[in-house]
């Protein structure tokens, strides 16, 4: 297609520029070589690739998006308003990818906890380019991966996260990540490494969201890399403008007997993509995907999973449900390898969505690849509409018509806001949920 | 306080109310009898605007309004409580936030000032003890899980929180054991006022020596055949409901 090649040209103009404005050390400049490289080779991906077959990405591919200025600067009024779940310090604040010092609160990191800018980190200093040596790009792979690679090969800052062995860190741990568009249609990258040591155990929500009606292009990547026995409890929360687009890809290997939760939440944004891999790498390793995904006007929103039972007596788990009104549409692929050497190995997967309009519409499809004998794996995927029954019994309680439809919509999704353990989260979602779904794109 | 006057109703092709006529003054207990298929439940949910139950003819009248033209939830705050036959299993909505809500409508609806959650609690509680319930209901979502006994004693809980001046009873004692029964009835007859008036519907004439009637009525192919005290109710249970089909002719009188 002509408008692919126009737009790599372009992204080729800028990948010089950026080698050119913000040079890396040696093994980071030649990941970004490699990354531009996948890029250039592969191109935006299109309908014809099966895991895209359902989500048609040329709204993205047609807007010329530019990477930003080096450092993004954010009225504090602008940041304050945006829909993000902040339950106070630490907080950490991006701008269209930079890290944004002025606006973020360090405190309450207990000792044996760092978070530090990913272009600090790889300026050298206190062994920062070493994590960043042995983790990134390692998790995330993007050699067959368009939007990976777009992010690697424009790598400049973001968030590095590291718990040292069998330090606790009890509070949430907030990344803000904002998009500012004005003037042009901006291309945001957020990056974020976590590397959460042996025994250790922290809890970080990764929030993205943007103001204005320009279109911008969100494109995240997360590397968790958690060590034996570590817990790990990560929450994306996207909630991006009506007229902006997030992909965004979670890259995850868990050690021996660790332990890690996911819970990704969609609310906004014209075309969100979400994918998450885990690779359970160790013996014992336990692995919980969750996703609520809500859709309105013309939104699509995709989820995409992928958990690879790599070794035995491991358990994963995975709940998503999806609420979709006017002419939203939705896809969720759940890919569940298990490898021969994975016995024992048990695997639940459940997709469920609540349709609200005639025009709202699910794709889903569980996928599931067993090389071993001795495993358990369910899958099931379920569609429907508000019980009438239900309706009836609410409205015969004296509740209006509209009461009652929220009040059944929040219940569908009771359970899942139930494992969320960041109240700020929940508090946004029930607001959401019992309030009014988002409107968008219409 | 409830006029029906030549009620005409069914469910898509199917007529099934064929012309009721039912008068029912403040303080009046009410049973409406018959077999299965009658059109019981079809009249306690046309009266309660049961989506699905089109009314083709007749009227309703409830404290002087056309009840009929009123949306199921205006019915319920005007003073219109229905105990479902199949109380619907909510999961997800906690059983004493709907409760609250629920009654601050009516609040609202009276002009009443709406409860906050403390007052509510102890209205609540108040109300439990007199279902001889579990507490530990009040915070399970609405009927989940619920054994059968529990979700008709939820049924009359709420009744009694909510304190309707009409309230319409639908098989609430099918699949109730004995000792249930007389729980639920007790909760019923300590709500019983001169003020608030009651259609208890039922198949079996057991309920009806617990929650004793001003009057029974005997409904069949979607009319009521016979009217009469409470003494009718004995009859039915002597003789079932065999006879109506032996008597056509006053059956479709």
């Amino acid at each position: 297609m002509p408008q692919i090649a126009i737009s790599a040209d372009s992204y080729a103009a800028q990948f010089a520029a950026v080698k050119r404005t913000a040079p890396l050390a040696g093994p980071l400049a030649s990941l970004r070589d490699d990354a531009f490289h996948c890029f250039d080779r592969l191109g935006f991906p299109t309908t014809r690739l099966e895991e895209w077959r359902f989500t048609n990405i040329a709204p993205i591919v047609e807007v010329p998006f530019q990477a930003p200025a080096a450092s993004g600067g954010l009225d504090r009024e602008v940041l304050d308003a945006l829909p993000l779940p902040r339950s106070g310090a630490p907080e950490f604040v991006f701008v269209n990818g930079s890290f944004s010092p002025d606006l973020s609160d360090p405190s309450g990191l207990p000792p044996g906890v760092r978070v530090r800018s990913l272009a600090a980190s790889a300026a050298g200093g206190a062994g920062g380019l070493d994590v960043l040596t042995a983790h990134l790009g390692r998790l995330a792979r993007f050699q067959n991966h368009a939007f990976t690679a777009l992010n690697t090969a424009f790598l400049r800052d973001g968030a590095v996260i590291e718990v040292d062995g069998g330090v606790v860190s009890e509070r949430p741990i907030h990344l803000l990540f904002a998009s500012s568009s004005a003037p042009a249609p901006v291309l945001s990258q957020p990056r974020v490494l976590i590397v959460a040591g042996a025994g250790s155990e922290v809890r970080i929500v990764e929030s993205h969201a943007g103001a204005g009606d320009v279109p911008y292009l969100s494109n995240a990547v997360t590397e968790v890399s958690a060590a034996d026995h570590a817990v790990v409890d990560h929450y994306t929360v996207v909630r991006q403008a009506d007229a902006a687009y997030h992909v965004g890809n979670l890259a995850v290997r868990l050690g021996r007997a660790s332990n890690f939760s996911s819970h990704t939440i969609t609310a906004g944004g014209a075309i969100v993509r979400n994918e998450a891999g885990v690779v359970l790498g160790g013996e014992g390793g336990e692995c919980t995907l969750n996703g609520l995904y809500l859709g309105n006007g013309r939104q699509l929103v995709d989820n995409q999973t992928t958990i690879d039972h790599a070794m035995p007596h491991c358990d994963s788990h995975e709940l998503y449900k999806g609420i979709l009104d006017g002419r939203s549409r939705a896809v969720f692929n759940g890919k569940i390898i298990v490898r021969l050497d994975a016995q024992k190995t048990d695997a639940k997967q459940s997709n469920k969505a609540l349709l609200l309009s005639e025009d709202a519409q699910i794709t889903t499809k569980p996928q599931l690849e067993i090389f071993a004998d001795d495993v358990k794996c369910t899958h099931g995927a379920t569609i429907g509409q508000l019980d009438p029954d239900a309706l009836f019994y609410l409205r015969s309680r004296a509740l209006s018509k509209a009461q009652a439809r929220q009040l059944l919509i929040h219940a569908f999704a009771a359970d899942l806001l139930g494992h969320i353990k960041v109240e700020a989260i929940r508090r946004g979602l029930d607001a959401l949920l019992l309030e009014r779904l988002p409107m968008s794109g219409e | 306080m409830l006029e029906i006057r030549d009620l005409q109703a069914g469910a898509g092709e199917r007529r099934i109310l064929n012309g009721i006529d039912l008068v029912v003054n403040p303080g009046e207990v009410h049973a409406v009898m018959g077999p299965n298929g009658s059109g019981k439940s079809t009249l306690a949910g046309a009266l309660a605007g049961r989506d699905g139950i089109e009314v083709t003819g007749g009227s309703a009248t409830f404290k002087g309004q056309d009840l009929l033209d009123l949306d199921p939830e205006v019915r319920a705050r005007e003073g219109l409580f229905l105990a479902f036959q199949y109380p619907v299993e909510i999961p997800g909505v906690n059983n004493a936030y709907l409760l609250k809500a629920a009654l601050n409508e009516v609040r609202k609806h009276r002009g009443e000032p709406e409860l906050d959650a403390m007052d509510f609690m102890t209205l609540a509680r108040k109300r439990m003890s007199l279902l001889d319930m579990d507490d530990a209901l009040l915070n399970r979502p609405v009927n989940d899980g619920f054994s059968g006994g529990e979700k008709k004693r939820n049924e009359i809980f709420q009744l009694a929180v909510l304190e309707p001046s009409l309230a319409i009873l639908d098989e609430t004692d099918s699949g109730l054991d004995i000792d249930a029964l007389k729980t639920v009835a007790a909760g019923v007859n300590a709500m019983r006022s001169p003020e608030r008036s009651l259609i208890v519907v039922t198949h079996y004439q057991r309920l009806l020596h617990y929650i004793v009637p001003d009057f029974v009525h005997v409904l069949y192919r979607g009319r009521i055949v016979k009217s009469g005290g409470k003494e009718l109710a004995l009859e039915l249970e002597e003789k079932g409901y065999g006879w109506l089909d032996a008597e056509p002719a006053a059956a479709t009188a």
